[in-house]
């Protein structure tokens, strides 16, 4: 579907507040509610935008360790991307999973309480997937920016 | 905090359609409404609820790239994060800002229309930032968010 300036206009600020209420986004968008709905719902409909979903804060949840780990599989099995995905499906700490087009092949989320269970993830469950060639990890200290905004 | 079964019910529930009010959350796990609001009202003042997000289809809406930036910073110790930071954090095409401990000092999530615009992104907003220096980029193909440990 084709998007006019209003329809953008109203993403722009629903995506950078998805949790804003109704009267105050048609308010911001400079469009009446009933506007705001149909918008919104055609939209919707069209597959441009999902259903809001929770965002949970899992350090909250007492998980205080977040890395991103950066697979090279062995891409001479050619069943290596899904056979690697589908067993980190597997693994409850992994809260995402990303391909790449680049140096990196896979990008695996993983949470931890502490070090200690980390650890344990790390060695029993991560490293038992299979095909991987190499992996790095990066350890979040800090979000500084996490938006779904786009420059709209 | 501590949560429970019907807690953790309740989370897999909204993480998959945040939108649901409290007395179809309740419907669903066999909750009256009021005790499910209490329940949801709990989680969201301990901050473990922290707001929406909305899945885009960013492609349908003009921006066909997503990439993601590995960044180093040259001169460790005498750019100041926070300059960074600012600067990288103001920059419309930047969704993501992590400060990282490895390889790299920074991850960043980049989107732009297509190859051209990114380009035009990298050169004119991110190699003009103070203090980098080495940045690595990887083009998304696939993300999916997985439920996380619930039970």
């Amino acid at each position: 579907m084709q998007t006019d300036e209003t329809d953008r206009r109203i993403l722009r600020h629903y995506l950078a507040e998805p949790g804003l209420a109704r009267a105050e986004l048609a308010e911001r968008a400079g469009v009446t509610q009933a506007t705001l709905w149909r918008r919104l719902e055609r939209m919707a409909g069209a597959g441009l935008i999902g259903a809001p979903r929770a965002v949970i804060d899992w350090r909250k949840l007492g998980y205080e360790v977040e890395v991103s780990l950066r697979f090279t599989l062995d891409k001479t099995n050619p069943r290596a991307f899904d056979e690697f995905i589908g067993a980190a499906r597997e693994v409850p700490e992994v809260v995402g999973i990303e391909t790449f087009l680049g140096r990196v092949d896979v990008r695996l989320n993983v949470i931890a309480r502490n070090m200690a269970q980390y650890q344990e993830v790390y060695r029993a469950r991560i490293l038992a997937l299979p095909h991987i060639a190499e992996v790095e990890a990066l350890m979040l200290i800090a979000t500084i920016k996490e938006s779904e905004g786009l420059p709209l | 905090m501590d949560l429970d079964d019907l807690d953790r019910a309740i989370l897999r529930l909204l993480a998959a359609e945040g939108g649901l009010a409290a007395g179809e959350v309740g419907r669903r796990l066999g909750l009256s409404q009021p005790a499910a609001w209490r329940r949801i009202r709990r989680l969201e003042e301990a901050g473990v609820l922290a707001g929406l997000r909305v899945d885009v289809d960013r492609a349908a809406l003009g921006f066909g790239v997503t990439v993601f930036l590995g960044v180093k910073l040259a001169t460790k110790g005498r750019v100041s994060l926070e300059d960074f930071e600012r600067a990288v954090g103001a920059i419309p095409e930047v969704q993501v800002v992590q400060h990282v401990l490895g390889l790299f000092d920074y991850r960043l999530r980049v989107v732009a229309r297509d190859i051209a615009d990114f380009e035009r992104v990298l050169r004119r907003r991110i190699m003009t930032l103070p203090g980098l220096g080495q940045v690595e980029a990887n083009v998304l193909l696939t993300e999916e968010r997985r439920p996380g440990p619930l039970g």
